[in-house]
């Protein structure tokens, strides 16, 4: 018999765990604390390394619905109003992992809701289900620096993971991290080496590593998504080459898949719309898993099912 | 290829001249970069020309099949990931007609196969090839399933079916198209091997059990004389795929194991779990796949993966210059130019209509560069955006008599307003910014 050699390749360096979350004992609330991170080896594939930790999907809940698709809004049914309510809809039907909570109402130009009332939705959302959280603000960093501190403050015990801190704007959401031991999202414009160098400037600032999720931009399908597969993958090969500046977990979110003109404009001869964008996102989703993404961001929950089951069956089971 | 030093190996090492290089180390050199054939040196024995030949075969044998249009050419990988180079031979889809269909439903399945494709910057998406399988076990009706879809379909054939005689009546009716057969297991290989002989044909050589079984297999299929094989791992979950597809590729590639150097075909069957199969398929390593059941709004979202995975990591994808409307704009909407780099114009394209803002949206050939490097490598200059107003019209469709540039671009401005005679408004630096921007404009 021919006996084919198994090319498993000797990794020197590894990726680090971040815990999400805190239980009752834990001092916070969360029903569960989920660790993401800690691989040995390319994504999947179980003779080269364990995959401790099954990527996770977090629910996108937005706390201003009318920033959604008329199809996604439809999906979500009398909840979209409500972000308690679509956050334990995420939870409890639709098998989220995680919550997502982007508080785009906090936007001066929009809204303009205060640092107080988003913090409250935030409590809302924590009331209602007991998944650990990732929080967004509305993109604007002066508005956001503040909402990030409120949002801190009173989910002090809660270990959520705050977003986002890149180049530009690092320091007032690390600083609001800290102060309650919550972990930072670190982003950058589809590079290695920017990713590298935001981590530095967050590891410098002093958070500590275990408090730090990477987002390497995630383009769409169809828009750039070929960029991020092979940004994701030249990080995951250089972390388990060894450079603990990028031995972080990464999140991707698939959410800009919903900007790409196949989910939202007919094309002649090509009919089922809706069927389509949802497999647009979730193709989208599937080649972040592919590329070693640990938590996946998902707006559509029919997409979201899709990727949990493509990641199950890519872990040989759940 | 070998290297230079591998090559030398073989040579007499007389440095006599006569293949044209002054010594046996240039030639060997021009050999390595192939721009000099072995066969130029008079001393080289046969069994040197053999092991030369073998040493320098590619790590996966190029296969092909089908003929005239419809070729579909699989293999001939050198690369684990894009970045380090690029994938060469895109993905091939196919869709399975079963031979127990009658004949208008043979037909109605073509036409949906045909119906499935799409023009996206510039590249037709579709279906590569169509799949005859012999569900009726009955050989003469599997023949002509094979001939009235020939018939009527220029793409790629394969054919499937596990009796060697039907296999043999499909494929002397279809001869000329040089269709894929499949497959050839335990129990037929020596007859399938036959049939592959006769008319010429590639053959998958299909083992479920594991990767030591099929190297077997390939290996005693090979010692009947066909080579141009493919693999089938019958794989029936995404995570056995990727495991088979990454070891034969990386043992094939990297560790130059030369018993399962061969393209991999998938049978991904039908419905949510063929797609992902598909999937799987088409990021790692997987040279074609097989449905029996395929959606137009699935088979879209995996045309686009398969352009956007194969995409030459050094050749930006471009988009095609022209003047777009975003948001329903009137001739009183403002222009804003960028490039034609497919990333930098969805990036701008995605922050205008986040914008809400109608507007006129000028793409500028910058032989697929951002704005930036485009500027710095003069590919982005006043003449050439002028150039580009003039010929798409863009003055027509907005008579507002305004030009927004990039931030990045301020240096242009003179120049540009002297050219084109249209007011220059400086935009934001960075896309992210235009929202903001363009909702402050009066």
């Amino acid at each position: 018999m021919v006996e084919v050699p198994v090319p498993k390749e000797r990794w020197s360096g590894r990726i680090g765990t971040v815990t999400l979350g805190a239980t009752r004992e834990q001092g916070g609330s969360r029903s569960e604390a989920l660790e993401v991170g800690g691989e040995t080896g390319m994504p999947f594939l179980s003779y080269e390394g364990a995959m401790l930790n099954r990527p996770l999907i977090a629910g996108e809940v937005i706390d201003r619905w009318n920033d959604l698709q008329p199809q996604v809004l439809e999906e979500f049914g009398n909840a979209a109003k409500d972000p308690a309510a679509l956050a334990r809809k995420w939870v409890d039907e639709w098998g989220a992992d995680l919550v997502c909570l982007k508080l785009h109402s906090a936007n001066p130009e929009e809204e303009n809701r205060s640092p107080e009332e988003e913090a409250a939705t935030v409590k809302a959302v924590l009331g209602s289900v007991g998944a650990p959280l990732i929080v967004y603000g509305c993109g604007l960093e002066e508005k956001d620096a503040k909402v990030m501190e409120a949002v801190s403050n009173i989910a002090s015990k809660e270990k959520l993971l705050l977003c986002h801190a890149d180049e530009a704007a690092y320091k007032s959401i690390s600083a609001a991290a800290m102060a309650n031991d919550h972990a930072v999202l670190s982003f950058s414009n589809l590079d290695v080496n920017l990713a590298k160098q935001i981590n530095i400037l967050l590891t410098d600032f002093g958070v500590r590593k275990e408090r730090i999720v990477t987002d390497p931009l995630m383009a769409s399908l169809g828009m750039g998504l070929e960029y991020t597969y092979s940004v994701m993958e030249r990080i995951r090969i250089a972390a388990l080459m060894g450079d603990s500046m990028l031995q972080v977990p990464l999140l991707c979110d698939t959410s800009p898949a919903w900007k790409a003109k196949e989910t939202g404009e007919e094309i002649p001869g090509h009919e089922e719309l809706k069927e389509r964008a949802v497999w647009w996102e979730a193709t989208t989703g599937i080649a972040a898993v592919m590329a070693g993404a640990d938590i996946v961001v998902m707006r559509s929950p029919s997409a979201a099912r899709i990727v949990r089951n493509a990641i199950d069956e890519f872990m040989g089971g759940r | 290829m070998p290297t230079a030093i591998e090559v030398f190996k073989f040579l007499p090492k007389k440095n006599c001249g006569k293949c044209n290089y002054p010594t046996c180390l240039a030639f060997a050199m021009q050999i390595a970069n192939s721009k000099a054939k072995l066969e130029d040196c008079p001393f080289i024995s046969e069994e040197a020309k053999r092991q030369f030949a073998a040493s320098s075969a590619p790590p996966i044998r190029l296969i092909k099949f089908g003929s005239g249009k419809g070729v579909v050419q699989m293999g001939d990988e050198t690369e684990l990931y894009r970045h380090e180079k690029k994938f060469f031979h895109p993905t091939a889809y196919s869709l399975a007609i079963s031979d127990s269909l009658n004949e208008n439903e043979v037909d109605a399945r073509i036409d949906k196969a045909s119906r499935m494709t799409v023009e996206r910057v510039g590249q037709i998406l579709k279906l590569d090839s169509i799949t005859v399988k012999n569900d009726s076990c009955d050989a003469e009706r599997f023949a002509k399933a094979a001939e009235r879809v020939t018939s009527r379909h220029e793409g790629a054939i394969m054919l499937i079916s596990k009796d060697a005689d039907a296999m043999r009546a499909a494929a002397a009716k279809i001869a000329s198209r040089v269709p894929l057969l499949h497959a050839a297991d335990q129990s037929n290989f020596t007859a399938m091997a036959q049939v592959a002989k006769e008319f010429n044909c590639p053959l998958v050589v299909r083992d479920e059990r594991g990767l030591n079984e099929l190297a077997d297999l390939v290996s005693k299929v090979r010692t009947t004389g066909v080579e141009d094989i493919a693999l089938d791992f019958g794989a029936s979950d995404a995570k056995t795929l990727l495991e088979r597809a990454s070891i034969v590729r990386k043992v094939s590639v990297k560790r130059l194991f030369r018993g399962l150097g061969y393209p991999i075909v998938v049978m991904a069957g039908r419905g949510e779990h063929a797609v992902l199969m598909c999937m799987t398929a088409t990021m790692k390593y997987g040279s074609l796949v097989v449905f029996d059941e395929l959606e137009d709004f699935q088979a879209m979202p995996l045309f686009v993966l398969r352009q956007n995975i194969y995409t030459d990591p050094q050749v930006p994808i471009q988009v095609k210059p022209g003047i777009y409307p975003v948001n329903n704009p009137s001739e009183k909407a403002p222009i804003l130019f960028t490039t034609n780099f497919s990333l930098t114009y969805f990036t701008v394209l995605a922050d205008i209509e986040k914008s809400r803002v109608p507007a006129w949206l000028l793409v500028v050939d910058s032989e697929g560069l951002s704005v930036m490097t485009a500027f710095a490598a003069g590919k982005l200059t006043p003449e050439g955006v002028g150039k580009a107003i003039e010929t798409s019209g863009a003055k027509q469709r907005s008579t507002r008599g305004e030009l927004i540039i990039p931030g990045m671009v301020t240096r242009m401005s003179g120049k540009l307003q002297e050219t084109t005679g249209l007011k220059v408004i400086v935009g934001p630096k960075e896309s992210s910014g235009l929202p903001k921007f363009l909702k402050s404009l009066p």
